[in-house]
Parts: structure tokens; sequence; C-alpha cells
């Protein structure tokens, strides 16, 4: 009889149970949530990722230190070298308007010229300035782009989810029909209809990235919300009468949102590589604006000579390059922690 | 099987519709002025006559009353000519490029066509193979060396790496020259003795026993297939190896190997045609895909087919063009989208019992 009670000594217990210690984070954000970031927090890979993501971060945030503007009313404008077409190389010397010298630079060259760093593209635009502001125009139209994009994304898939039947038959085709067209054709073509009504600047590429940008999101939450809106606490709030927008916004959104939240915050370096490719196709900013697609385009005038003029398209081409692979290390990750078959293999 | 077929075919006239009145809807973003180049080739210098036309056209008209219009075109009652009507094949007139859009669609979609079909073969094989092998031999050399191929694989913008390989290839090394033929070789396949029997060049040049211009063909060919096989390799790379190690983890493979039977049939004749299940959807979207997203790399190589005409009107802010492109990919793509489905459900027998 003795073996079967319990003894109020649970020392045995303990060495036959793992206990595991849970931590702040961990009860913060739940089991599951916790598992996702632990995943990303654990290979080389990712964390790769994060350095070079908060590598660009501090050039974004520190751009006037970087490269002081012209006109600090007016930053995003790169300086123009005059408006000759021929690039020029690195450590060229600045000629017309000039921007005041950056601290860092007499320290560590020990004069007072400040000179092309990077080179000169067509047009007498500077590379250097060109790129790290640009790192400014990546992540104020990332985030715009993926905060509104995200926000349309939860909205329509969660209504869709809860309601189900008809509803959600008709906006799931209404889903389709938006991603029939290739999304870069079909961001390009809205972009070009309304530049002509607003005029050219980051506006009507960020409202074409946010139109053709959203149906990912809703997908994915619908799938999460679908699972957990047969949960049984979800139940109990209908029972006890809870209004259909508080079970909604209150339990399950809530419970659902974090995977989709994760995704959404990893898709600035796609946001970033399509707002790139529009400008490239010259459809976007205007000239001169500080933007990393624009930088390259310039390089499309001088393909033939570009043996001589590499650098017009080398240094902005590995700034995207690596601003792209930030995100997609620390993505690749991400896969494969919310694949559902790599579950319990960590 | 035939509900799923049915299911299926009766979401493409949601689709249809859907799509049209996508693209009408961003039409309406136009003036009527300027929407009238949907039905003729210029606009009349006289005010008098811009409003004659706005009258005729029904440009002024309640929506729905204008996309009829836009769909079956307007009938001229004396003449009997019908001019615009999408169902009809008519997209309108290209200002810009001053000539019919349906006639610009017919003039540069071979070009496009001709390169996806070089492009595919490399893309597919090469992908799958790696994919296998890393998928083997997991850990191992080959599966690294995959893993971060496809790592700067999928980080490179398609328009980087275009102009990089342009770099190195024609800037430096001029080997491979942007464009789409030589000047000779043009001349050749503008002559009257140059049969066009498929209308894609290098099918014609090898139907004319012209070897040469074939060759000068691929020469262009040659960075803008490597460039779209590049930025695909790295996806075929993934699910071909994902989907293979899930595959060889089954009890079966497990069976095949305890029966005795040589690695070599284990993996390519009891595993693969299992693991290729996802790869024959994926191979269906790349195909969709290259045929309607080639826009960066067909612009970065001046090559002159329905991308890089559609980008060069975008810039050019020619909207009844652009959206004529629009239509015609929505098209095709709604198309193939079917052709896939219906192929998958042959294949998995799992997505027409769902």
């Amino acid at each position: 009889m003795a073996q079967t009670v319990p003894s109020s000594d649970n020392a045995l217990l303990r060495e036959t149970t793992a206990m595991r210690e849970i931590g702040w984070l961990e009860r913060f954000l739940g089991p599951d949530n916790y598992r996702i970031v632990k995943g990303l927090l654990k290979t080389p890979a990712s964390i790769l990722g994060f350095i070079l993501i908060g590598l660009f971060i501090f050039i974004a945030l520190a751009a006037p230190l970087i490269a002081p503007p012209l006109n600090p009313n007016d930053p995003y404008k790169i300086p123009r070298d005059g408006f000759s077409p021929n690039p020029r190389p690195m450590g060229a010397e600045w000629n017309h308007n000039q921007p005041p010298l950056p601290f860092w630079w007499k320290p560590i060259m020990k004069t007072d010229e400040w000179v092309h760093i990077l080179g000169v593209s067509t047009g007498q635009y500077d590379i250097f300035y060109g790129i790290i502001w640009g790192t400014r125009t990546a992540f104020k139209t990332g985030f715009i782009v993926v905060v509104a994009t995200f926000l349309i994304g939860v909205i329509v898939g969660s209504v869709s989810a809860y309601y189900g039947g008809v509803v959600d038959n008709i906006i799931m085709r209404i889903v389709d029909i938006f991603l029939t067209l290739p999304f870069i054709l079909a961001a390009l073509i809205l972009a070009a209809v309304i530049t002509p009504k607003i005029g050219k600047s980051v506006i009507p590429a960020v409202i074409a990235l946010i139109t053709f940008g959203w149906m990912g999101y809703s997908r994915v939450i619908r799938g999460d919300i679908l699972s957990i809106k047969e949960r049984d606490y979800i139940m109990a709030a209908r029972v006890i009468g809870v209004k259909d927008s508080r079970i909604l916004f209150r339990h399950i959104i809530p419970n659902a949102i974090f995977p989709t939240l994760v995704l959404a915050s990893l898709a600035i370096g796609d946001v970033v590589l399509s707002f790139a490719a529009l400008s490239f196709l010259g459809i976007g900013t205007e000239l001169g604006y500080a933007d990393w697609g624009q930088v390259l385009s310039f390089a499309r005038n001088w393909i033939t000579s570009l043996n001589t003029y590499w650098y017009i398209i080398v240094w902005p081409g590995i700034t995207l390059v690596l601003f792209v692979m930030g995100w997609n290390l620390v993505g690749d990750a991400l896969r494969d922690v919310l694949d559902p078959r790599m579950r319990g293999k960590t | 099987m035939t509900t799923y077929i049915i299911r299926r075919l009766l979401l493409v006239p949601v689709l249809l519709f859907g799509v049209t009145v996508l693209i009408f809807g961003m039409l309406q973003f136009l003036s009527p002025v300027e929407r009238s180049a949907l039905y003729i080739r210029d606009i009349p210098k006289n005010p008098h006559a811009v409003e004659g036309v706005i009258k005729q056209y029904g440009l002024d008209k309640p929506l729905y009353v204008q996309y009829w219009k836009w769909m079956v075109g307007v009938v001229n009652p004396t003449t009997g000519e019908r001019r615009g009507g999408i169902i009809f094949g008519d997209f309108g007139y290209s200002r810009v490029a001053s000539q019919p859009v349906a006639e610009l669609i017919r003039n540069r979609f071979p070009n496009t066509l001709d390169l996806t079909i070089w492009a595919l073969a490399p893309v597919i094989l090469v992908g799958i193979w790696l994919g296998v092998q890393a998928a083997v031999h997991q850990n191992g050399f080959i599966d690294q060396a995959a893993r971060i191929f496809s790592i700067i694989g999928t980080s490179f913008p398609t328009f980087v790496f275009g102009l990089l390989v342009l770099m190195i290839f024609y800037a430096n090394l001029r080997w491979f020259p942007p464009g789409r033929l030589s000047d000779w070789a043009s001349q050749v396949a503008h002559s009257d003795s140059f049969h066009h029997y498929t209308t894609l060049l290098t099918f014609d040049a090898l139907l004319n026993g012209r070897f040469d211009v074939f060759l000068d063909a691929m020469r262009h060919m040659l960075l803008p297939i490597l460039t779209l096989s590049y930025i695909s390799w790295a996806t075929f790379v993934r699910v071909t190896r994902s989907s293979m190690l899930e595959t060889l983890r089954q009890e079966y493979v497990t069976t095949a190997r305890a029966k005795g039977l040589p690695e070599r049939v284990v993996i390519h004749k009891h595993a693969q045609p299992n693991a290729m299940l996802p790869v024959v959807t994926l191979a269906g979207f790349q195909v969709i895909g290259l045929l309607g997203g080639v826009v960066i790399t067909e612009t970065v190589f001046v090559y002159p087919g329905i991308g890089s005409a559609a980008a060069q009107a975008a810039q050019q802010l020619d909207v009844v063009t652009v959206l004529g492109f629009a239509l015609f990919n929505g098209l095709i793509l709604i198309v193939s989208n079917l052709v896939v489905d219906v192929m998958y459900a042959f294949i998995d027998p799992r997505v027409r019992l769902a």
C-alpha cells in the first residue's frame, strides 16, 4: 500500500521526469511562439542574417552622420556633381555641389578633401550617397508596405475564416483573382496607371506593392484561424454569449496572429527587392531620388562599357544583395521552424 | 475525378470575369479621351470631333455599359465595321508604338516563348538532379553546396545578376552580346527566302537549315537563359530536396532496401517518382512564371519579348498597351493554371479524392 501513496518528498519524481525551467520570455510568448523565436536564434545562418539586418538598420539610422546631406530639408536628393553623362571612378574629386564633410573622414584619411568614395554614375550622381540614403528609402518603403499588406491580409483572412461558407468562398475567389496576374507585372501596371495622377514619387510604387501584396497573409492567417476556431475556449465564449467581433478580435486573432506576424516582418527583404525592381524599370521615384533600384538603373545605358565603369553596378548591386540575403537567411531558418514536418526534430 | 475537374472548370469563368473587372477598373484611372485608344488610333485634333468620339464609343456612359462595349466592341452602324472588343482579340491601339496592341503582342510573344522553352530544360533537369543528389547525400558536400548556392540564388535580384553577367561576359569578354540577333543574321531572318514555319526564331532557323542563324540566336539568348535558370534553380533544388528527404523516410523505401535492391534502383525507381509530385506543380508554375515574369530579364538584356515591351510601355505611361499585355498575360495564366491543376489531379490521387 505504501508504494501507491505519493510521499511528500518528490525527489524520486524529480529525477524521473525531466523538469525544465520556463523563462519569462517563454511565459510571455507561450510555448508555440517561443519555439519559433528559439529556432530563429539557434542556427548560425540566421544569426548572420540578423547581423546583416542590424548593420543596415545602423546605416539607416546614422545616414545623416555617414553622408551629411547638401540640403538637410531634402536629404533624399542625391547631390549631383555637374551634368556630364560619363561615370567617374572611385576617389574622383568633388567639383560642384559638395555636401558637408562627414565627421569620420578627416581622422581616417587625414585630409579635408571630400571625394566620391564609390564613384559617380551617369549624370554625376554620387553612388556612395545614393547607397547610404537609399537604405533609409528601403526601410521606409519596406515598413509601410509590410504594415499595410499585413493589416489588409489579416482583416480579410480573419473575416473570411471566421464567417466561413459563402463569405469565405467569395473572399477566397477574390484572392485567387488578385493572384492571377504575376506580381511584378501587376505592380508595374498599377504604378504606371496612377503615376500620371499623383506624379513621380515613392507613392505609386508603394500603393502598387500594397494592392498586390496582401493575399499571402490572408491565406496564412485564414488557415491558422480555421484551426483555432474549433478549440474549446472559443466554444465556451460562444456559449456565454460573447459578441462575434469580440470573439474574433479578443480571443481568436491574438492566438492566431504570431506566425503571420513573423512572416510579415521578414517580408521586408522581398518588398525592398520588388520596389527596387520597379525603380529599375523606370516606374517609381523621381530622377535623382536616393533609392537602390534607381542607382542601379543608371547603369542601363552603359552596358557596353561596364568593363570600365564596373563600379556603377557592383557597389549598389552588392548592397542590395546583402540586404536581401540578410532577410533570406532569417527567413530560411523560419521556414524550417514553421514547417510542421520538422517539428520535434530540433 | 470528374467532379474535381468540373469544379475546377467552373472556377475559370469566375477568374476571367474577375481579371477583366480588375483591369477594367485600372482603365478607369484614364480620362474618357485617353480611353478612346481602346477603339481608335489617334485622338482627333478638333474638340468637337473628340466629343463625337466619346459619344460614339460610349466613353461617358455608366460603367456596366462601358464594360460591355469594352468586351464586345462597337459596331459602326453605317459601315458595319467593328472597333474594339477584347473577346474578338482587339485590345486597342498603342499610341506610343503606333500599332494595334494585339499586333505588338503577336510580334513579341514568339520571342518570349522561344526563350522560355530554352530556359526550361536546364532549370528542370539540373534542378531536379541537384535536389535528388542533395537529399541522398544529406548534409554531405553536395547538400551543403546546394544550400549555399540556393540561398545566394534567392538573394540575387534578377536585374543585379543580369547586369553582373553582362558585365563579365559582354563588356569584359565580348562573348555574348545582348539583344536578339546580330545585324547580318537579322537580315537573313527578314529576307524572303527565310520561311517562318513556327514563328519561333531558333526552330525556324533550324528548319531553314540556317545553322549559323541558330547559333547567333543562341549566342544572344545564352545570358538571359543563364539568368532565368540560376534564379529558378534555387527554388527547384530546395523543393526537390525536401520532398525527396521526406520520401526516403517512408517505410516502403526501407522495404525496398530490405529486399536487397541496389541503392540506385531504390532511389531512382522507388523514391524519386513519388518525390516528384510537388516538383511537377512547381515546374508548372515555373513555366507560368517564366512566361509572365520575364519582364525584368528581358529588359536587362534588351530582348524583344512581351516582358520588355510591357516594361517599356509602362515607362512611357502608355496605359492602354500595358493593360493589353496584362489582359493577355492573365488569359495565359488562367489557362495554364487550369492545365497544371488538372494534370496534378491525374498524377496525385489524394487531390481528386479530397
